[in-house]
């Protein structure tokens, strides 16, 4: 049997607080075999990226290394002096992390950074390393390298910008890389680019990986074999194909079943009915929104051209009461300006909105319509609540303003009751935000939501913030709000998987333009637009798994 | 079985904790107690501000009262017997009047001053900061010009401005009564820029977030949404400048006072007495000068190291 790349032994690394120890990595044991891809997956706090730090000696303190061992090659190198591990970053074990945009240094241009990194491990001349160089970059998948090698950091595209990290991480010949969520920045399609890459790189240069990402997607495609961490221990490590279909552990079990796939068929509910637009419940039609750039406060008062950038382009779709319309893009589609016109805070700059009959944007009468029946889940539940307010008065606002109740008892009432209506006990109104989770916070959210007794909400990527089985748990209480008070969804998201099990009709955006809509199943079974079709063979899913 | 984070089955039940106790274990406390600076300048700027308020119960003598003056107890040195055989712990001034006394009562002044003045710079200066922020466009670039005109002149230039028109305007017969209040808006014009655009900038970041947002969609009127909303938000700057502020304004206040625009001395504050002890100081009395000088200093640096530490305390990136 071969010697290990790395062999992690009992891991612990604590971070001591003020009356407390806590551990971020509690007893973790692994190997990574010479050419093995093994991926770390876990949920956020799972201590997997503090195993990545605690490897390359790069843990913040207060925390430190407080047990175990870490082997490269057989050698000790948990307890290396400081100059000694610096030695090895880079050298022997090199690091590709999640943004590529603070990963390299933006005053110098990607050549120099190349080269200054191939000279200080490998002993070549400036003429070499430089040629060197221009070699990384084309096989990292860079068109016209020579070319491009004398370019700023901020002349590449976010994927380009990871090929660039990629061939720095490889640059000498390390016999380790630690890629820390290399893709999570990321679009799907760009995504799916870069885990190709990674891996060539790794296997023609025989280097190890140790891939760390929260997203089973990534690891089903990439990694030979995985370990499954949670709480900072490792529940349960084999080979992917074996953990993905055959997980033994209750927390793999419950993980696995929560990963929502793009083909899972269960919650594809009935098809739309090709129903005539003018009777559905929200009818968007040619929606446009233009943008003027460049232009500050003061210059726009002076004369001259200002250039227009056309965010939404021509976008029609409608939706069926009690249906759910999935909008799907990369960033940059248009699909949050869509949500923002959607739900009145952004004046569409032509297009019309139709929602129950009235128009939206028409007059003061279209606004308190659209008050009544329109409300929005945001992305982040972290600043889509005010951090300064008790949960009682942020569930409550919509309520007061709207004059639905109005004294005190009755208040209450309502908010107790919606607390339970989504799965919390009504006791914790008299907390703040801050004392909850990111999945309870998005709970709280979806109740103010209902507050103001909604029949349509926009959901702008409810989920995307949260862990899997969070999602899993906050996307079930969406569906059974839906099917208890009859509600309406539109729900954007770029993940293809959640918009599949959510949707009855789906429609896809690139570009502020709408390439393709249908009934769900139609667009993923049978997808028409060259885009679409892209778009569903980049995503990394478990179902696709090696 | 599984321990999956908040699962829907077990629902979260508030514990009700003493709001006292989360207080006292809150980092705020925690850093406090770990700044031995920090609490020797709260228990100097405590007691300089009790002595001050309550200087009307703790005076040993009432220095304003003519008919307890006497002239022949002038210039009596620190820590001795007068003429009149009264005991004078700071010694007296020109005119028999009790240093202590004459310090307690003209800390209250300045203390009034710097509270009122701050008080007026940070209510000019957050409510501007906050349209600015919030409406942006040409409202937030013509409060902003102002602003950048208004720090680009030193603040006592500005005070000793308003002062100046202030005297043109106010009829002579009452300009001893207004000159408390004179100062009060001098000082607070010059000071308010700061506030506005720390605000300003808290503001347009809390603008961005979806909890101003869902306010939005609702319809809320923007004032309250500013008020309610935003407000809170961004409170915690504004509590360090307000500090340090107060520090500045208390300096300032003396150094009007100095200069002689600004109170009386017939209600000196520490600035005007420190103007007054400066004409005996090369005569040998130098108790006259001092005393008021070294209160003055141990206000103005323990308000400021209180300053400094909420900035600190309340930053967590300097932790």
């Amino acid at each position: 049997m071969t010697e290990p790349v790395l062999s992690i032994k009992d891991l612990v690394v604590e971070f001591p607080f003020r009356d407390d120890v806590f551990r971020a990595v509690n007893g973790v044991s692994f190997d990574i075999m010479p050419g093995e891809v093994v991926g770390v997956v876990g949920e956020s706090g799972a201590g997997k990226s503090m195993t990545g730090s605690a490897v390359i000696g790069l843990i913040e303190r207060p925390g430190h290394i407080a047990g175990g061992e870490i082997r490269l090659k057989g050698e000790r190198i948990d307890n290396l002096p400081e100059e000694a591990k610096a030695k090895l970053r880079g050298k022997r074990i090199g690091m590709v992390f999640q943004d590529p945009l603070t990963s390299l240094n933006p005053l110098y241009t990607v050549g120099e950074q190349l080269v200054e990194t191939i000279r200080t491990h490998l002993p070549l001349n400036e003429a070499q390393a430089r040629q060197k160089a221009i070699d990384l970059l084309t096989e990292a998948g860079i068109p016209k390298a020579a070319e491009r090698i004398d370019s700023y950091p901020h002349q590449f595209s976010g994927g380009m910008r990871q090929r660039v990290v990629i061939a720095l991480a490889i640059a000498a010949e390390p016999e380790l890389i630690i890629a820390d969520e290399p893709t999570s920045a990321l679009d799907v399609s760009v995504q799916a680019q870069i885990i190709k890459v990674l891996k060539k790189l790794c296997s023609s240069h025989g280097a190890a990986v140790m891939l760390i990402t929260h997203d089973m997607g990534v690891i089903a495609q990439t990694a030979d074999r995985m370990v499954v961490m949670h709480h900072g221990k490792v529940v349960e490590t084999g080979t992917v194909g074996d953990i993905i279909r055959r997980p033994r552990e209750a927390y793999t079990i419950k993980l696995i079943q929560s990963i929502p796939t793009i083909l899972r068929q269960e919650h594809a509910a009935t098809p739309a009915e090709a129903a005539n637009d003018d009777g559905a419940y929200v009818q968007v039609k040619n929606l446009v929104r233009d943008f003027e750039i460049g232009k500050g406060s003061f210059t726009k008062l002076l004369p001259g051209k200002t250039e227009i950038f056309r965010a939404v382009n021509d976008v029609s779709f409608s939706i069926s009461k009690g249906e759910t319309f999935g909008l799907v893009g990369e960033s940059g589609s248009g699909k949050s300006t869509c949500a923002k016109m959607i739900v009145g805070l952004l004046r569409p700059t032509s297009g019309q909105i139709i929602v129950d009959g009235h128009d939206i944007w028409a007059g003061g009468k279209g606004h308190q319509e659209r008050r009544k029946r329109v409300q929005m889940i945001f992305q982040d539940p972290y600043a889509s609540l005010n951090p300064r307010w008790r949960v009682a008065d942020i569930i409550a606002e919509p309520m007061r303003t709207l004059g639905i109740a109005r004294n005190r008892s009755e208040v209450d009432d309502r908010v107790a009751e919606l607390l339970r209506r989504v799965r919390l006990d009504p006791s914790v109104m008299r907390k703040f935000p801050h004392e909850f989770s990111g999945g309870q916070r998005q709970r709280i959210a979806i109740a103010r939501a209902l507050s103001s007794q909604p029949e349509f909400i926009v959901c702008d990527e409810p989920t995307s913030a949260l862990d899997v089985s969070v999602q899993a748990q906050v996307l079930d209480l969406m569906s059974e709000l839906q099917s208890e008070f009859g509600l309406t969804y539109l729900l954007i998201s770029h993940n293809l998987a959640v918009v599949r099990q959510m949707s009855n009709a789906v429609g896809v955006l690139h570009n502020g333009v709408l390439v393709e809509k249908g009934p769900t199943d139609a667009i993923f079974d049978n997808p028409q637009a060259d885009y679409t079709r892209m778009l569903l063979d980049a995503v990394p899913d478990i179902s696709k798994v090696a | 079985m599984t321990d999956l984070p908040h699962s829907p089955e077990q629902p979260v039940v508030a514990v009700e904790t003493s709001r006292w106790k989360t207080f006292l274990k809150s980092d705020i406390v925690w850093s406090y107690r770990h700044s031995p600076v920090t609490i020797v300048a709260s228990i100097v700027a405590l007691l300089l501000i009790l002595m001050a308020v309550f200087a009307p119960l703790l005076a040993p003598y009432n220095p304003f009262n003519p008919a307890t003056l006497n002239l022949m107890d002038g210039f009596t040195p620190p820590n001795s017997s007068s003429f009149s055989g009264k005991y004078f712990a700071l010694g007296t001034d020109s005119q028999g009047r009790d240093m202590l006394s004459t310090i307690m009562y003209g800390s209250r002044v300045s203390l009034f001053v710097g509270f009122m003045a701050t008080l007026f710079a940070m209510v000019m200066g957050v409510g501007l900061g906050l349209v600015s922020g919030y409406v942006g466009g040409v409202v937030d670039a013509i409060i902003m010009r102002v602003a950048d005109v208004q720090l680009s002149f030193p603040a006592i230039l500005i005070a000793l401005l308003i002062f100046g028109v202030a005297r043109g305007i106010i009829p002579p017969n009452q300009q001893e009564g207004a000159a408390v209040w004179v100062l009060i808006v001098a000082i607070g014009l010059a000071n308010w820029a700061q506030f506005a655009r720390t605000v300003r900038g808290a503001t347009m970041v809390e603008r961005q977030k979806d909890y101003v947002s869902a306010a939005r969609l609702l319809g809320v009127n923007p004032i309250i949404i500013l008020l309610r909303h935003v407000l809170p938000n961004v409170l915690g700057p504004v509590l360090v400048i307000g500090t340090i502020s107060l520090a500045l304004a208390i300096i300032e206040e003396a150094t009007l006072s100095y200069l002689g625009v600004g109170v009386p001395p017939t209600q000196p504050s520490l600035g005007t007495l420190i103007r007054i002890g400066q004409q005996f100081m090369f005569s040998g009395e130098w108790w006259i000068i001092l005393f008021p000088a070294i209160t003055l200093i141990l206000l103005a640096l323990s308000v400021n190291l209180l300053g400094d530490w909420l900035r600190d305390a309340l930053n967590p990136k300097l932790r």
